[in-house]
């Protein structure tokens, strides 16, 4: 009984803290974005309401976006490690954080449209387990709306519209469309998760990780951190500009990754992440206890 | 558009204070709005009885965190939800309720355009995500409506706000400030796509 207590609690904190206070990457961002604005622009004036929203939340211990999204726990455990005590806790702890107001209620039953009161219902929340030689546990959370998850694409090279062939050049191409397509109904500006390959299902779920990395990393992979560069200086010519209403920044970061595909099948996977990139890790013991914020 | 262009806007909202807006300028506004979303529009749109009078008023797409304190309600986070949702209804209930004002987020279809231009109406576009920031605007929250039926997010809330502030992302001539910018971005999409190619 004590075991579930100090694991429910540490969690809890994490999705508190995920809630209501963005990480400092992000923010940095946002404040870089504001001061390349143009002064009493449109751009400038949401990218202000933005940086006095994020301090408000935390001010205010409330969710910085009343869509507090879907919740995506990463864990990475020691070997042998029991994983669905931790699926249990985790529930426990999305439980109490509905009722404390840190989520809104938002998970719906998709054949009779109710709200569950509780946001655990069937694939709510999301998990992945990574086991490690490790003796403590990591835990990554991320929050993602539904704003957002909508403007997602994926693609199937080659494609005829836009004369993209199944390369490189192809995938920037595909990368840029799906920019356009999104304008600012993501709310931008946003940060782009996207993988090269897969299938259907890996496809997203490796664009959705790439929101795992740092803002201002750059993949390790030479081309893919080059690509990663040419689509940022790219967007910034689309003029698209915070929700959409024009100006400098359309986004905030490509992150870009690679798995191996079918001959048959050429998949480029685009995920939107909104400006709320709502991200905190933490490091626990193997008994739940807190150890120390990512 | 510099700030200094600010229109403050006082419920209930006349065709006097609406129509002269235009897309691109900022607004403030101050009164009562009505949070709608995806079930109460399907819901009005099917005939369904609307439980306040909505003739020049506020639809905000909105599903807001609100929580019961000390027997009152209080609005924990109040941002825009995505308003492309409710294109399919919006226009019919716009045009037999006379709303005035809406508020969202995103792009709108051209129905939605069209009936601005044919109702003296305005959508108006709030900052996604700054739920905070638009929860502090709320100054009461005066009734919810469809609460039980419908869950908190989808209920339609009362809500008093105090200088509430937007843009105005289609004006009642139907011109919109999205578009505007969309049309460039795929202009400058067609060049980026012929520049040069990205090379292993």
């Amino acid at each position: 009984m004590k075991k579930h207590v100090l694991w429910e609690a540490s969690l809890f904190e994490l999705i508190r803290r995920t809630s209501v206070d963005l990480p400092a990457d992000v923010e940095h961002a946002l404040r870089r974005a504001y001061k390349n604005e143009k002064k009493d622009s449109r751009a400038r004036w949401v990218l202000d309401t933005i940086l006095e929203n994020i301090q408000k939340a935390r001010d205010n211990d409330a969710p910085l976006c009343q869509d507090t999204g879907s919740l995506i726990f990463h864990f990475q455990v020691p070997l042998g490690f029991d994983t669905n005590f931790l699926m249990a806790a985790s529930r426990m702890a999305v439980a109490r954080a509905t009722r404390f107001g840190y989520l809104r209620q938002n998970t719906i039953d998709s054949l009779t449209g109710e709200s569950c009161a509780t946001n655990i219902a069937h694939g709510a929340p999301t998990f992945y387990f990574e086991q490690c030689a490790r003796t403590t546990v990591d835990v990554h959370l991320i929050m993602k709306g539904g704003g957002c998850e909508n403007v997602g694409r994926q693609y199937n090279l080659p494609n005829e519209e836009l004369s993209a062939g199944r390369d490189l050049d192809g995938v920037r191409r595909c990368i840029l469309d799906a920019i356009v397509s999104a304008q600012g109904n993501g709310c931008a500006p946003g940060i782009l998760g996207v993988c090269i390959g897969g299938d259907r299902a890996t496809g997203y779920e490796c664009s959705k990780a790439q929101f795992l990395r740092k803002i201002d990393d750059r993949s390790p992979v030479k081309v893919l951190g080059r690509l990663e560069d040419r689509i940022m200086k790219e967007a910034k010519q689309l003029a698209i500009g915070p929700m959409g209403f024009g100006g400098n920044t359309a986004l905030l970061g490509v992150k870009i990754g690679a798995l191996s595909r079918l001959p048959a099948s050429f998949f480029v996977t685009v995920s939107y992440m909104c400006w709320a990139f709502r991200r905190r890790g933490v490091l626990l013991s193997a008994r739940g206890g807190f150890k120390k914020w990512h | 558009m510099a700030l200094t262009d600010l229109r403050k806007l006082s419920y209930p909202f006349s065709a006097e204070q609406i129509t002269p807006l235009r897309a691109g300028q900022f607004v403030l506004l101050n009164g009562l709005l009505y949070t709608a979303r995806d079930r109460m529009h399907k819901y009005l749109f099917e005939g369904g009885k609307s439980p306040v009078d909505l003739a020049n008023s506020a639809i905000y797409h909105c599903g807001p965190v609100v929580i019961r304190k000390d027997n009152h309600w209080v609005v924990r986070a109040a941002g825009p939800t995505t308003s492309l949702r409710e294109e399919p209804y919006l226009p019919r209930i716009i045009k037999e309720h006379g709303v005035r004002v809406v508020i969202g987020k995103g792009s709108m279809g051209k129905a939605t355009e069209k009936a601005c231009m044919s109702g003296g109406c305005v959508y108006l576009h709030a900052v996604g995500g700054a739920a905070q920031v638009l929860a502090d605007k709320v100054t009461a929250v005066k009734e919810v409506y469809f609460g039980s039926e419908f869950g908190p997010a989808e209920a339609m809330w009362v809500l008093e706000v105090k200088d509430f502030p937007a843009i105005v992302a289609i004006d009642s001539r139907g011109h919109s400030l999205l578009k505007v910018v969309q049309s460039t971005s795929r202009t400058q999409l067609r060049k980026l796509i012929e520049a040069d190619r990205f090379e292993a």
